[in-house]
Protein backbone atom coordinates (compact mmCIF):
# COMPACT_ATOMS: atom_id res chain seq x y z
CA UNK A 1 0.00 0.00 0.00
CA UNK A 2 2.69 2.39 0.96
CA UNK A 3 3.90 2.07 -2.50
CA UNK A 4 1.20 4.42 -3.73
CA UNK A 5 1.41 6.69 -0.80
CA UNK A 6 4.67 8.41 -1.30
CA UNK A 7 4.60 11.53 0.73
CA UNK A 8 7.61 12.98 -0.84
CA UNK A 9 7.67 16.29 -2.62
CA UNK A 10 4.28 16.20 -4.31
CA UNK A 11 3.71 19.54 -5.89
CA UNK A 12 1.49 20.28 -8.85
CA UNK A 13 3.57 21.28 -11.79
CA UNK A 14 2.49 24.72 -12.85
CA UNK A 15 0.77 24.88 -16.16
CA UNK A 16 1.77 27.67 -18.40
CA UNK A 17 -1.43 29.52 -19.17
CA UNK A 18 0.03 32.65 -20.61
CA UNK A 19 -1.19 31.79 -24.11
CA UNK A 20 -4.73 31.04 -23.03
CA UNK A 21 -6.05 34.61 -23.48
CA UNK A 22 -4.71 34.64 -27.02
CA UNK A 23 -6.44 31.39 -27.72
CA UNK A 24 -9.73 32.68 -26.49
CA UNK A 25 -9.37 35.90 -28.38
CA UNK A 26 -8.90 33.89 -31.52
CA UNK A 27 -12.15 32.07 -30.87
CA UNK A 28 -13.89 35.33 -30.05
CA UNK A 29 -12.77 36.94 -33.28
CA UNK A 30 -13.76 33.90 -35.25
CA UNK A 31 -17.30 34.09 -33.98
CA UNK A 32 -17.44 37.84 -34.34
CA UNK A 33 -16.70 37.47 -38.02
CA UNK A 34 -18.92 34.49 -38.63
CA UNK A 35 -22.09 35.60 -36.91
CA UNK A 36 -24.54 37.96 -38.49
CA UNK A 37 -26.34 40.03 -35.98
CA UNK A 38 -30.04 40.51 -36.28
CA UNK A 39 -30.24 44.25 -36.57
CA UNK A 40 -33.97 44.66 -36.32
CA UNK A 41 -36.16 44.25 -33.31
CA UNK A 42 -39.12 42.16 -34.25
CA UNK A 43 -42.48 43.77 -33.89
CA UNK A 44 -44.48 40.96 -35.41
CA UNK A 45 -44.84 37.40 -34.28
CA UNK A 46 -44.36 34.68 -36.79
CA UNK A 47 -43.80 30.97 -36.97
CA UNK A 48 -42.54 30.10 -40.41
CA UNK A 49 -43.86 26.92 -42.02
CA UNK A 50 -41.85 23.72 -42.11
CA UNK A 51 -40.76 22.10 -45.35
CA UNK A 52 -38.50 19.39 -46.67
CA UNK A 53 -37.02 20.79 -49.87
CA UNK A 54 -35.24 23.79 -48.45
CA UNK A 55 -32.16 25.52 -49.66
CA UNK A 56 -29.72 27.57 -47.65
CA UNK A 57 -29.98 31.27 -48.07
CA UNK A 58 -26.71 32.35 -49.58
CA UNK A 59 -25.04 35.74 -49.83
CA UNK A 60 -26.34 37.21 -46.62
CA UNK A 61 -25.28 40.69 -47.65
CA UNK A 62 -27.74 40.69 -50.54
CA UNK A 63 -30.75 39.62 -48.53
CA UNK A 64 -33.52 41.89 -47.29
CA UNK A 65 -36.17 40.64 -44.96
CA UNK A 66 -39.89 41.22 -44.99
CA UNK A 67 -41.70 40.08 -41.89
CA UNK A 68 -45.39 39.35 -41.93
CA UNK A 69 -47.53 38.37 -39.00
CA UNK A 70 -49.66 39.66 -36.14
CA UNK A 71 -48.08 42.31 -33.85
CA UNK A 72 -46.30 41.11 -30.73
CA UNK A 73 -48.28 41.01 -27.52
CA UNK A 74 -46.95 44.33 -26.18
CA UNK A 75 -48.14 46.17 -29.28
CA UNK A 76 -51.45 44.44 -29.59
CA UNK A 77 -53.28 47.15 -27.68
CA UNK A 78 -52.21 49.86 -30.11
CA UNK A 79 -51.86 47.93 -33.34
CA UNK A 80 -54.66 45.38 -33.09
CA UNK A 81 -54.22 41.73 -33.91
CA UNK A 82 -54.53 41.85 -37.69
CA UNK A 83 -51.70 40.78 -39.95
CA UNK A 84 -49.03 43.43 -40.37
CA UNK A 85 -45.94 43.87 -42.47
CA UNK A 86 -42.68 44.91 -40.89
CA UNK A 87 -39.82 46.40 -42.85
CA UNK A 88 -36.67 47.11 -40.90
CA UNK A 89 -37.90 48.61 -37.66
CA UNK A 90 -41.37 49.77 -38.42
CA UNK A 91 -44.72 48.65 -39.67
CA UNK A 92 -45.48 49.32 -43.29
CA UNK A 93 -48.16 49.08 -45.93
CA UNK A 94 -47.65 46.85 -48.97
CA UNK A 95 -47.07 49.89 -51.21
CA UNK A 96 -44.09 50.97 -49.09
CA UNK A 97 -42.23 47.82 -50.01
CA UNK A 98 -41.29 49.38 -53.33
CA UNK A 99 -39.31 52.15 -51.63
CA UNK A 100 -37.83 49.69 -49.22
CA UNK A 101 -36.60 47.44 -52.02
CA UNK A 102 -35.07 50.37 -53.90
CA UNK A 103 -33.35 51.66 -50.77
CA UNK A 104 -31.97 48.26 -49.89
CA UNK A 105 -30.81 47.72 -53.42
CA UNK A 106 -28.86 50.97 -53.52
CA UNK A 107 -26.76 49.85 -50.56
CA UNK A 108 -25.82 46.54 -52.13
CA UNK A 109 -22.69 45.88 -54.09
CA UNK A 110 -24.13 43.11 -56.21
CA UNK A 111 -27.55 44.42 -57.10
CA UNK A 112 -28.57 41.55 -59.35
CA UNK A 113 -28.23 39.13 -56.48
CA UNK A 114 -30.78 40.92 -54.36
CA UNK A 115 -33.00 38.42 -52.62
CA UNK A 116 -36.06 39.11 -50.56
CA UNK A 117 -36.61 36.67 -47.76
CA UNK A 118 -40.25 36.47 -46.79
CA UNK A 119 -40.68 35.52 -43.19
CA UNK A 120 -44.37 34.94 -43.11
CA UNK A 121 -46.45 33.50 -40.33
CA UNK A 122 -48.12 30.19 -41.12
CA UNK A 123 -51.58 31.46 -40.40
CA UNK A 124 -51.37 34.46 -42.69
CA UNK A 125 -53.95 34.61 -45.45
CA UNK A 126 -52.66 34.40 -49.00
CA UNK A 127 -54.28 37.72 -49.93
CA UNK A 128 -51.64 39.82 -48.21
CA UNK A 129 -48.83 37.56 -49.38
CA UNK A 130 -49.98 37.95 -52.96
CA UNK A 131 -50.16 41.72 -52.55
CA UNK A 132 -46.56 41.70 -51.39
CA UNK A 133 -45.52 39.52 -54.28
CA UNK A 134 -47.18 41.80 -56.79
CA UNK A 135 -45.34 44.80 -55.35
CA UNK A 136 -42.07 42.90 -55.44
CA UNK A 137 -42.66 42.04 -59.07
CA UNK A 138 -43.28 45.68 -59.89
CA UNK A 139 -40.09 46.73 -58.15
CA UNK A 140 -38.11 44.07 -60.02
CA UNK A 141 -37.11 42.18 -56.93
CA UNK A 142 -37.77 38.81 -58.48
CA UNK A 143 -35.62 36.54 -56.38
CA UNK A 144 -37.55 35.64 -53.32
CA UNK A 145 -37.24 33.04 -50.64
CA UNK A 146 -40.05 31.67 -48.55
CA UNK A 147 -38.36 31.30 -45.22
CA UNK A 148 -39.03 27.99 -43.50
CA UNK A 149 -37.69 25.52 -41.02
CA UNK A 150 -36.65 21.99 -41.78
CA UNK A 151 -39.02 19.16 -41.12
CA UNK A 152 -38.37 15.45 -41.33
CA UNK B 1 -0.66 13.56 13.72
CA UNK B 2 2.16 15.96 13.75
CA UNK B 3 1.07 19.38 12.66
CA UNK B 4 3.82 20.24 10.35
CA UNK B 5 3.66 22.67 7.53
CA UNK B 6 1.55 20.72 5.11
CA UNK B 7 1.70 22.34 1.78
CA UNK B 8 -1.69 22.74 0.20
CA UNK B 9 -1.20 23.21 -3.50
CA UNK B 10 -2.79 26.55 -4.42
CA UNK B 11 -5.42 26.25 -7.05
CA UNK B 12 -4.47 28.23 -10.06
CA UNK B 13 -7.42 30.51 -10.64
CA UNK B 14 -6.04 32.77 -13.32
CA UNK B 15 -7.76 30.85 -16.09
CA UNK B 16 -11.24 30.82 -14.60
CA UNK B 17 -11.87 34.22 -16.10
CA UNK B 18 -11.00 32.85 -19.47
CA UNK B 19 -13.19 29.83 -18.98
CA UNK B 20 -16.12 32.04 -18.19
CA UNK B 21 -15.33 33.97 -21.32
CA UNK B 22 -15.59 30.81 -23.34
CA UNK B 23 -18.95 30.09 -21.82
CA UNK B 24 -20.14 33.61 -22.45
CA UNK B 25 -19.11 33.49 -26.07
CA UNK B 26 -20.62 30.07 -26.48
CA UNK B 27 -24.01 31.27 -25.33
CA UNK B 28 -23.80 34.47 -27.32
CA UNK B 29 -23.16 32.46 -30.43
CA UNK B 30 -25.74 29.76 -29.98
CA UNK B 31 -28.55 32.19 -29.34
CA UNK B 32 -28.14 34.19 -32.52
CA UNK B 33 -27.00 31.48 -34.89
CA UNK B 34 -30.04 30.96 -37.02
CA UNK B 35 -29.12 29.69 -40.43
CA UNK B 36 -31.74 30.86 -42.82
CA UNK B 37 -33.32 28.25 -44.97
CA UNK B 38 -36.26 28.46 -47.27
CA UNK B 39 -37.77 27.72 -50.63
CA UNK B 40 -36.15 29.82 -53.31
CA UNK B 41 -38.52 31.10 -55.97
CA UNK B 42 -38.32 33.42 -58.94
CA UNK B 43 -41.21 35.74 -59.62
CA UNK B 44 -42.17 36.49 -63.20
CA UNK B 45 -41.15 39.95 -64.40
CA UNK B 46 -43.83 42.64 -64.18
CA UNK B 47 -46.29 42.82 -67.08
CA UNK B 48 -45.37 45.34 -69.74
CA UNK B 49 -48.86 46.64 -69.95
CA UNK B 50 -50.69 47.38 -66.75
CA UNK B 51 -54.05 46.19 -67.98
CA UNK B 52 -53.27 43.12 -69.98
CA UNK B 53 -51.64 40.47 -67.93
CA UNK B 54 -49.94 38.58 -70.75
CA UNK B 55 -52.11 35.61 -71.51
CA UNK B 56 -49.84 33.10 -73.07
CA UNK B 57 -51.79 30.52 -74.91
CA UNK B 58 -51.08 27.12 -73.49
CA UNK B 59 -52.72 23.93 -74.62
CA UNK B 60 -54.95 22.39 -72.07
CA UNK B 61 -53.00 19.17 -71.87
CA UNK B 62 -49.89 21.09 -70.91
CA UNK B 63 -51.33 22.64 -67.81
CA UNK B 64 -51.71 21.14 -64.38
CA UNK B 65 -54.15 23.34 -62.56
CA UNK B 66 -53.69 23.26 -58.84
CA UNK B 67 -56.41 25.20 -57.11
CA UNK B 68 -56.72 25.76 -53.41
CA UNK B 69 -59.74 27.19 -51.69
CA UNK B 70 -59.89 29.10 -48.45
CA UNK B 71 -60.46 25.91 -46.48
CA UNK B 72 -57.21 24.45 -47.74
CA UNK B 73 -58.84 21.89 -50.03
CA UNK B 74 -56.87 21.10 -53.14
CA UNK B 75 -58.25 20.48 -56.58
CA UNK B 76 -55.98 19.26 -59.36
CA UNK B 77 -57.41 19.45 -62.87
CA UNK B 78 -60.88 19.03 -61.48
CA UNK B 79 -60.27 16.26 -58.96
CA UNK B 80 -60.17 16.80 -55.24
CA UNK B 81 -56.84 15.54 -54.00
CA UNK B 82 -55.11 15.14 -50.69
CA UNK B 83 -51.81 16.97 -50.36
CA UNK B 84 -49.93 13.71 -49.82
CA UNK B 85 -50.84 12.62 -53.34
CA UNK B 86 -49.91 15.90 -54.99
CA UNK B 87 -46.24 15.01 -55.38
CA UNK B 88 -46.96 11.79 -57.29
CA UNK B 89 -49.56 13.49 -59.43
CA UNK B 90 -47.10 16.23 -60.36
CA UNK B 91 -44.39 13.68 -61.13
CA UNK B 92 -46.70 11.70 -63.36
CA UNK B 93 -47.70 14.91 -65.10
CA UNK B 94 -44.19 16.20 -65.73
CA UNK B 95 -42.76 12.83 -66.71
CA UNK B 96 -45.52 11.62 -69.04
CA UNK B 97 -43.82 8.28 -69.40
CA UNK B 98 -46.20 6.63 -71.83
CA UNK B 99 -46.84 9.67 -73.99
CA UNK B 100 -50.42 9.88 -72.81
CA UNK B 101 -52.42 12.33 -74.95
CA UNK B 102 -53.89 13.87 -71.80
CA UNK B 103 -50.51 14.66 -70.33
CA UNK B 104 -48.08 17.30 -71.61
CA UNK B 105 -46.81 16.90 -75.16
CA UNK B 106 -43.26 15.81 -75.74
CA UNK B 107 -40.77 17.59 -77.91
CA UNK B 108 -37.52 16.32 -79.25
CA UNK B 109 -34.78 18.43 -77.77
CA UNK B 110 -31.04 18.16 -78.11
CA UNK B 111 -29.50 18.42 -74.68
CA UNK B 112 -25.73 18.39 -74.27
CA UNK B 113 -24.52 15.24 -72.49
CA UNK B 114 -27.92 13.59 -72.85
CA UNK B 115 -28.38 13.72 -76.61
CA UNK B 116 -31.76 13.81 -78.29
CA UNK B 117 -34.56 13.28 -75.82
CA UNK B 118 -38.28 13.75 -75.80
CA UNK B 119 -39.02 16.23 -73.05
CA UNK B 120 -42.15 17.85 -71.78
CA UNK B 121 -40.68 21.32 -71.68
CA UNK B 122 -43.97 23.01 -72.54
CA UNK B 123 -45.68 21.94 -69.34
CA UNK B 124 -46.84 24.41 -66.74
CA UNK B 125 -47.97 23.79 -63.21
CA UNK B 126 -50.29 26.57 -62.27
CA UNK B 127 -51.03 27.24 -58.64
CA UNK B 128 -54.07 29.30 -57.93
CA UNK B 129 -55.03 30.26 -54.43
CA UNK B 130 -57.89 32.04 -52.83
CA UNK B 131 -57.22 35.22 -50.91
CA UNK B 132 -58.34 33.40 -47.79
CA UNK B 133 -56.06 30.39 -48.19
CA UNK B 134 -53.63 30.07 -45.35
CA UNK B 135 -49.99 30.61 -46.15
CA UNK B 136 -49.06 27.29 -44.63
CA UNK B 137 -51.19 25.33 -47.10
CA UNK B 138 -49.73 27.32 -49.97
CA UNK B 139 -46.23 26.67 -48.72
CA UNK B 140 -46.83 22.94 -48.34
CA UNK B 141 -48.09 22.81 -51.93
CA UNK B 142 -45.01 24.61 -53.18
CA UNK B 143 -42.92 22.24 -51.13
CA UNK B 144 -44.60 19.17 -52.63
CA UNK B 145 -44.18 20.50 -56.16
CA UNK B 146 -40.50 21.20 -55.62
CA UNK B 147 -40.18 17.73 -54.15
CA UNK B 148 -41.71 16.27 -57.31
CA UNK B 149 -39.12 18.03 -59.44
CA UNK B 150 -36.27 17.08 -57.14
CA UNK B 151 -37.27 13.44 -57.18
CA UNK B 152 -37.57 13.39 -60.96
CA UNK B 153 -34.17 15.01 -61.32
CA UNK B 154 -32.62 12.59 -58.90
CA UNK B 155 -34.11 9.64 -60.78
CA UNK B 156 -32.78 10.92 -64.07
CA UNK B 157 -29.32 11.69 -62.77
CA UNK B 158 -29.12 8.26 -61.15
CA UNK B 159 -30.04 6.64 -64.46
CA UNK B 160 -27.72 8.75 -66.59
CA UNK B 161 -24.75 9.53 -64.36
CA UNK B 162 -25.15 7.14 -61.45
CA UNK B 163 -25.17 9.93 -58.89
CA UNK B 164 -27.66 12.11 -57.13
CA UNK B 165 -28.44 15.47 -58.69
CA UNK B 166 -26.71 17.36 -55.91
CA UNK B 167 -23.42 15.54 -56.55
CA UNK B 168 -23.26 16.23 -60.28
CA UNK B 169 -20.98 18.72 -61.96
CA UNK B 170 -22.30 22.07 -63.06
CA UNK B 171 -22.73 20.98 -66.70
CA UNK B 172 -24.45 17.77 -65.78
CA UNK B 173 -26.86 19.63 -63.54
CA UNK B 174 -27.58 22.01 -66.37
CA UNK B 175 -28.41 19.09 -68.65
CA UNK B 176 -30.76 17.60 -66.08
CA UNK B 177 -32.39 20.96 -65.59
CA UNK B 178 -32.87 21.17 -69.35
CA UNK B 179 -34.64 17.83 -69.25
CA UNK B 180 -36.88 18.74 -66.33
CA UNK B 181 -37.25 22.52 -66.24
CA UNK B 182 -39.08 23.80 -63.19
CA UNK B 183 -42.22 25.55 -64.35
CA UNK B 184 -44.48 26.59 -61.56
CA UNK B 185 -46.61 29.56 -62.42
CA UNK B 186 -48.59 31.55 -59.96
CA UNK B 187 -51.89 32.89 -61.05
CA UNK B 188 -53.59 35.82 -59.41
CA UNK B 189 -55.66 34.73 -56.47
CA UNK B 190 -59.37 34.53 -57.03
CA UNK B 191 -62.03 35.03 -54.50
CA UNK B 192 -64.04 31.96 -55.26
CA UNK B 193 -64.01 30.50 -51.79
CA UNK B 194 -66.21 33.21 -50.41
CA UNK B 195 -65.01 36.02 -48.18
CA UNK B 196 -63.36 34.88 -45.05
Amino acid sequence: MSRFNKKGSREMPEMNTSSLPDLIFTILFFFMIVTTMREVTLKVKFTVPAGTELEKLEKKSAVSFVYVGPPIDQLRATMGSGTRIQLNDKFAEPAEIMDFVARERSTMSDQTAQTISLKVDQKTKMGIVTDIKQVLRKSWALKINYSATRRN
Amino acid sequence: MAKEKRKVPGLNATSTADISFILLIFFLVTTSMDTDTGLARRLPPPPEDENSEAEIDVKERNVLNVKVNSLGQIMVNGDMLDISLLCDRAKEFVKNENNDPNLPEKHAKNIPLLGMCAVTDKHVISVQTDRGTSYNVYFQIQNELVRAYNELRDELSKAKFGKLYANLTEEQQEAIRGYYPQKISEAEPKNYGGDK
